[in-house]
């Protein structure tokens, strides 16, 4: 008896199943690929028309990155604020998240959610909830890349 | 100089890739996962040496992916280690990103501070 109403569950359990997967709509991955590749192949477009244009003015090549990259973060900064990178994130995907542009999104977007709980631990904080992580991981890796050339080099 | 299309083509690929790994993997990615999975692989491949050619042949379509901040860390790092040896492990990251980290703060604090969600 006991067994039987667990079959029973469990078949249940396997047709409620049968029926989320046949209503749930599929990710149209064609589809999020092209507009990722698109979107984030734009956002490195401008940010190399910038370059290339600090470069004619004569500036060295890892000033012109620092520069444009402080452009760019300005510019995700600003367009998360007004709502209009968020509405752009909805179809790119990706391609507004791999972008140095989707670092400063991810800090706007989650320190602007937490103004309730104050300008200094509210926002001051939570900027930190993703870049924090990013920033660990860089270092981490960066770090360890110098110290293995420090003990080959000695 | 880049030309543009290369730039173009070579962000397009790097970001078709993450959303390939969002798409296709069954555990939930989030854009965090991204962007710390983005920053290490490039550290990572730029310490071995393999991220440079990229970035000669797609200029700041590997630039600007977080890949590519990853790969100015370590190039940083290893740049204070050649002029500086230890110390500059520890110093040579930052100082190399310095510019980026510091506007993502500022930029981020003040954008977060004048507007609001929308809902």
């Amino acid at each position: 008896m006991n067994v039987d109403a667990k079959k029973m569950h469990q078949i249940e359990i396997q047709e409620y199943q049968n029926l989320v997967d046949g209503i749930k709509p599929k990710p149209d991955i064609l589809k999020n690929c092209i507009w990722a590749f698109l979107v984030g192949g734009m956002i490195c477009g401008l940010a190399q028309l910038m370059v290339n244009y600090l470069l004619a003015l004569g500036m060295s090549r890892i000033d012109a990155g620092s520069a444009v990259s402080c452009i760019m973060i300005f510019l995700a900064a600003f367009f998360t604020g007004i709502g209009i990178y968020d509405e752009l994130g909805k179809r790119a995907g990706a391609g507004s998240i791999v972008p140095i542009t989707g670092f400063a999104n991810a800090i706007v977007a989650s320190a602007m959610e937490y103004k309730r709980e104050g300008y200094i631990f509210g926002v001051g904080a939570r900027i930190f909830s993703v870049a924090g992580p990013t920033l660990v991981f860089g270092f981490a890796v960066a770090v360890l890349v110098g110290l293995i050339k420090v003990f080959l080099s000695s | 100089m880049t030309p543009l299309y290369m730039a173009f083509l070579g962000g397009g690929v790097l970001c078709l890739i993450g959303q390939l790994i969002m798409d296709l993997t069954k555990a939930n990615i989030t854009p965090g996962h991204i962007l710390v999975g983005y920053i290490s692989t490039g550290a990572v491949l730029s310490g071995l040496g393999l991220y440079q050619p990229l970035v000669d042949a797609v200029g700041a379509g590997a630039t600007i992916p977080l890949s590519g901040f990853g790969h100015l860390l370590v190039q940083g790092t290893l740049r204070a280690v050649e002029s500086d040896g230890l110390l500059g492990a520890f110093s040579g990251g930052v100082e190399a990103a310095a510019a980026g980290i510091t506007c993502a703060i500022v930029f981020g604090y003040v954008a977060a501070v004048l507007f609001n969600p929308k809902d």
